[in-house]
């Protein structure tokens, strides 16, 4: 085995491969690179200790770059493949790469039940709108009406809306982030992967070739304050350039964005990502039908339930307590069995 | 006065064929089951043949919802199930009319008569009680009340009379284990063990199956008991197996001797998913389980689990290898080990999902896209499901590359005496991860062995040899995306290569028969004791004939092609359309003609002894 020397303190170098980044100049995936190879020396874990699984799209190139344990399985599959690893190898660290087509399409079965089972895996969804590899057809989470080369009359379809589909699924971990904020990034994706189970996490992430601008509204630095909704953790959820926003629940316990001043402080939302009832978070991940008008970031939920893996072991652990380790020739001779001469 | 029969001598039979058939809510599996185990241990050689329709409850009383189990008990060692009943037990008017056309003139039928009532008889489509209108003439029939002897014999024990009549199969277990000698003790032991807690169903159970045993002795219906010694089998220790029972245990042992742990990720799929609930249960041995929500994930889980250093399975049956099929590629791209178990059913589509067939073989061949070989190998009888895993996973760690394990449903219900190995005599798997860079101070996760063509296998964990791998063509020794048309060309042909030099492993093919025989009989899977049986006979008549059985179905065996053109003539039976009599056409290019039979049942061995007859002639 090769020596480790464990004392040096390693850096976003030893995170890195040395291949070729290859996405579009100006795509956003670069920024999340750059976000997860810098973060990556803070976590603790060495990189042969992590492995990055992916599926396919523009993102799924993603673990091609890290200096780390790697599959670039199929289309969708992601979450299962990661699924067996976490499996086999509760002691790793395993990522899942993914997009909108990928994880919420031609995935999607993966993605829920891998969200429901609880498996330890942080998930990194890259939401373009957009499928970017194939040159641009709309993607599940594309607006209605949308103009692509597949629906040169507008979409029909109804979108997606991610982090509602992931709270449905029963995950225990949900988040939003965008490209345009390392920091920010980066503080989601600590807590993603401090996560004990499946952590799911929406990047915001602009295809600048196929569907550029597609959160500008909400994105641009002069419109951040007033458009993005920032979940603190026991703090009321407040926004606006003056800080003058904020969001209520009505008398049905929905969600939605008023004027501080009309309504009085004490009516602002304080925010609890530890509910175990996902009704709130569920109404926050709805405050926004799109981009385009106040819309939360940062940690939705995070909730604790049972390991997937933990609890495929601990079953494991208590057949050996009970039947001691696995005797083949027992198990072979069992039942009626008789001699021959 | 007649005669004693208790203390008559029972007549002695080298072999007999009993089906038991009823609803599919009669118990006849159980029955069989039953019946089969008590013969297994008394000795006797024995096949089974279980048939059971897709509906777990279909109308009871109608042709759909009949449920059959047969079983063949001898004193020497058989080969099959057998071809036709010698004694037929018939529940109910449609158990009889869905079998009647199987059973020869002279065999027997026993018929519970309480059954054979008006509404039964018209769900069944009999226009008269087929038990008195003189239709059955031509067999020994014995009717017998065995509902209102079971209630009978329920009475006193405080059972409601609906529950009473649910044991009247126990009755029938009953009659037929006195009619041919079989031991009680067992099967009592197994009722009170069974239904442990349940008082009133098995001291119902237990009731009727010492009435139906009483009944036989005092009856005076039937002239005499019957006496099947035990067989002369080769020397050893012995259990009663099925297929998939053998399969999950070969599979487990084949961890055990590798030292890998099995992750089995399977879907329910019938007739596959009995191996999921074996190996659930075995989770001491460290065998982890996990129902996939699909069958994709189920394949894409066992990835995973292989990449991480484990042992990925995945059991389904034909539907379950076409979702499969894009993941499989994946997998042979990743060259990593992984077994695929095909428990075969008849297609397309859902086809008929409890019946046996073979016809997934150009499916596990053919059925991916672009050029994707990988080794196939084929199991030819329940026990030897054993085996055919164990090889399995061997050939899959050695040369790092998915195999497809075909089964059939015939061979994952039936059963029959499996000589069991001794533990201490099993191969070890040898299981080599790589543990230090291998190209300048550099891991290259495709730097091939030079003798079996496999990558190193660097399991995550493994400092310094961290290392990306995808389904993209990638480039030969280091691994890296490579789109270059050589490259491409070249990793196909080594992909291929490695899979041909699993032929290194096979052994030199082993002809049985006659050495100058006009006729080759080449078959592949569960036709194997069937082909057997008919070759008896035919060099039993003075001709020539020999058999070849092809268990490794890709790569063929080395010297396959030498074999076959040795002979003037070959026939090759399959339960397809003649799939392997095409790959033998287009392979060796030797004039192999099909005997074919796609009817969700096993050929009989007559109807390949008359093929042969016929090209012999």
């Amino acid at each position: 085995m090769a020596a480790v020397d464990e004392t040096v303190p390693l850096t976003r170098k030893d995170y890195s491969s040395d291949q070729e980044v290859r996405w579009c100049p100006g795509c956003g995936d670069y920024s999340v690179l750059a976000a997860v190879q810098s973060l990556m020396p803070d976590l603790g874990v060495r990189p042969e200790n992590i492995v990055f699984v992916s599926g396919i799209g523009c993102s799924s190139r993603f673990p091609y770059y890290m200096n780390t344990y790697g599959v670039h399985s199929i289309h969708g599959r992601a979450p299962a493949v990661a699924t067996g690893i976490a499996v086999a190898r509760p002691d790793l660290d395993v990522w899942v790469i993914t997009g909108d087509g990928d994880g919420l399409s031609i995935g999607g079965n993966h993605l829920i039940h891998a969200l429901r089972r609880n498996v330890n895996l942080t998930i990194l969804m890259f939401n373009n709108q957009i499928y970017g590899l194939t040159k641009g057809q709309y993607s599940p989470t594309s607006e209605q009406g949308k103009i692509t080369k597949s629906t040169p009359f507008g979409s029909i379809d109804y979108p997606f809306n991610p982090l509602s589909l992931a709270i449905g699924a029963e995950a225990t971990f949900v988040a939003r982030t965008h490209d345009m904020d390392r920091k920010h990034m980066q503080e989601t994706f600590r807590r993603a992967h401090a996560h004990k189970g499946a952590a799911f996490v929406e990047i915001y992430q602009n295809c600048n070739v196929f569907n550029d601008g597609a959160f500008e509204e909400i994105l641009q630095k002069d419109k951040r304050d007033s458009m993005l909704v920032s979940l603190k953790q026991g703090e009321p959820i407040i926004f606006g350039d003056d800080l003058e926003m904020g969001v209520a629940l009505n008398e049905y316990g929905e969600a939605h964005v008023v004027r501080i001043a009309d309504v009085g402080a004490e009516s602002i939302l304080v925010h609890d990502e530890h509910r175990t009832d996902p009704a709130i978070a569920f109404s926050l991940s709805r405050l926004a039908e799109r981009p385009t008008t106040p819309t939360p970031v940062g940690v939705f939920r995070d909730i604790e339930r049972p390991v997937y893996e933990q609890e495929v072991t601990a079953q494991l652990a208590r057949a050996q307590e009970r039947s001691g380790p696995g005797d083949l020739r027992k198990l072979i001779e069992s039942g009626n069995t008789w001699e021959v001469a | 006065m007649t005669p004693d029969i208790t203390t008559a001598q029972p007549l002695p039979l080298e072999r007999v064929v009993i089906r038991f058939a009823g609803d599919s809510g009669d118990g006849m599996q159980l029955t069989g089951d039953r019946f089969t185990d008590v013969s297994a241990a008394f000795g006797n050689d024995l096949a089974t043949l279980p048939n059971y329709p897709a509906e777990i409850r279909a109308p009871a009383g109608t042709i759909a919802g009949v449920s059959s189990f047969q079983v063949h008990i001898a004193d020497f060692d058989i080969l099959t199930p057998g071809d036709t009943p010698n004694l037929l037990v018939a529940m109910n008017p449609a158990a009889l009319k869905a079998n009647i056309a199987d059973v020869p003139p002279g065999a027997a039928i026993i018929a519970n008569q309480d059954a054979f009532e008006e509404r039964n008889l018209a769900k069944a489509g009999y226009a008269t009680n087929p038990l008195e209108d003189g239709s059955l003439d031509a067999f020994r029939l014995y009717p017998v009340p065995m509902t209102t002897i079971t209630l009978e014999a329920c009475k006193e024990l405080g059972v409601k009379p609906r529950d009473a009549e649910r044991s009247k199969n126990f009755f029938a277990l009953g009659l037929i284990s006195w009619m041919y000698n079989r031991p009680t003790d067992q099967t009592v032991t197994w009722i009170e063990e069974k239904f442990k807690g349940k008082d009133l169903v098995q001291a119902a159970n237990i009731a009727a199956f010492k009435a139906g045993f009483n009944f036989g002795e005092t009856a005076e219906l039937f002239d005499h008991t019957y006496e099947i010694l035990p067989a002369k089998l080769k020397s050893g220790r012995y259990r009663n197996i099925t297929g998939n029972l053998a399969l999950s245990y070969g599979m487990i042992a084949a961890s055990q001797q590798s030292g890998l742990p099995i992750v089995c990720a399977s879907y329910p799929i019938t007739p596959a998913s009995d191996i999921l609930h074996e190996l659930s249960r075995h989770k001491n041995f460290g065998v982890r389980t996990v129902q996939a929500e699909d069958e994709i994930a189920a394949i894409s889980m066992a990835i995973g689990a292989s990449f991480a250093g484990n042992l990925g399975l995945t059991t389904t049956s034909g539907p379950g290898v076409d979702l499969k099929s894009e993941a499989l590629g994946l997998a042979v791209s990743l060259e990593l080990p992984l077994v695929l178990v095909d428990v075969q059913r008849g297609g397309p589509s859902t086809g008929l999902p409890t019946k046996t067939e073979q016809a997934d073989l150009m499916l596990a061949m053919y059925g991916r896209h672009g050029e994707c070989p990988l080794p196939i190998i084929a199991a030819d009888s329940p026990s030897d499901c054993f085996d055919a895993a164990f090889e399995a996973v061997r050939i899959a760690v050695k040369y790092r590359t998915p195999v497809i394990l075909l089964t059939d449903g015939f061979l994952a219900n039936g059963a029959e005496p499996w000589r069991f190995p001794d533990v201490a005599d099993l191969p070890e798997i040898p299981v080599e991860f790589a543990s230090e860079p291998n190209h300048d101070g550099a891991f290259w996760p495709y730097l091939r062995d030079p003798e079996t063509l496999a990558r190193p296998w660097a399991v995550p964990g493994t400092p310094g040899l961290m290392h990306r791998i995808g389904g993209i063509e990638k480039q030969d020794g280091s691994g890296n995306i490579n789109y270059d048309p050589s490259n491409h060309e070249l990793m196909c042909k080594l992909r291929l290569e490695k899979v041909m030099r699993v032929q290194q492993d096979i052994p030199p093919v082993e002809v049985d028969g006659d050495v100058d025989a006009d006729l080759l009989v080449v078959g592949w899977g569960s036709t194997r004791g069937f082909i057997k049986a008919a070759m008896r006979n035919v060099r039993a008549s003075g001709r020539k004939v020999a058999h070849v059985h092809i268990k490794n179905m890709f790569p063929f065996p080395s010297d396959l092609g030498d074999v076959l053109r040795r002979y003037p003539k070959i026939l090759v039976p399959e339960m397809n359309l003649g799939q392997l009599s095409r790959l033998l056409r287009a392979e060796y290019l030797v004039d192999a003609q099909s005997l074919t039979k796609v009817q969700g049942v096993p050929f009989r061995s007559a109807e390949i002894e008359a093929k042969i007859m016929e090209m012999t002639n």
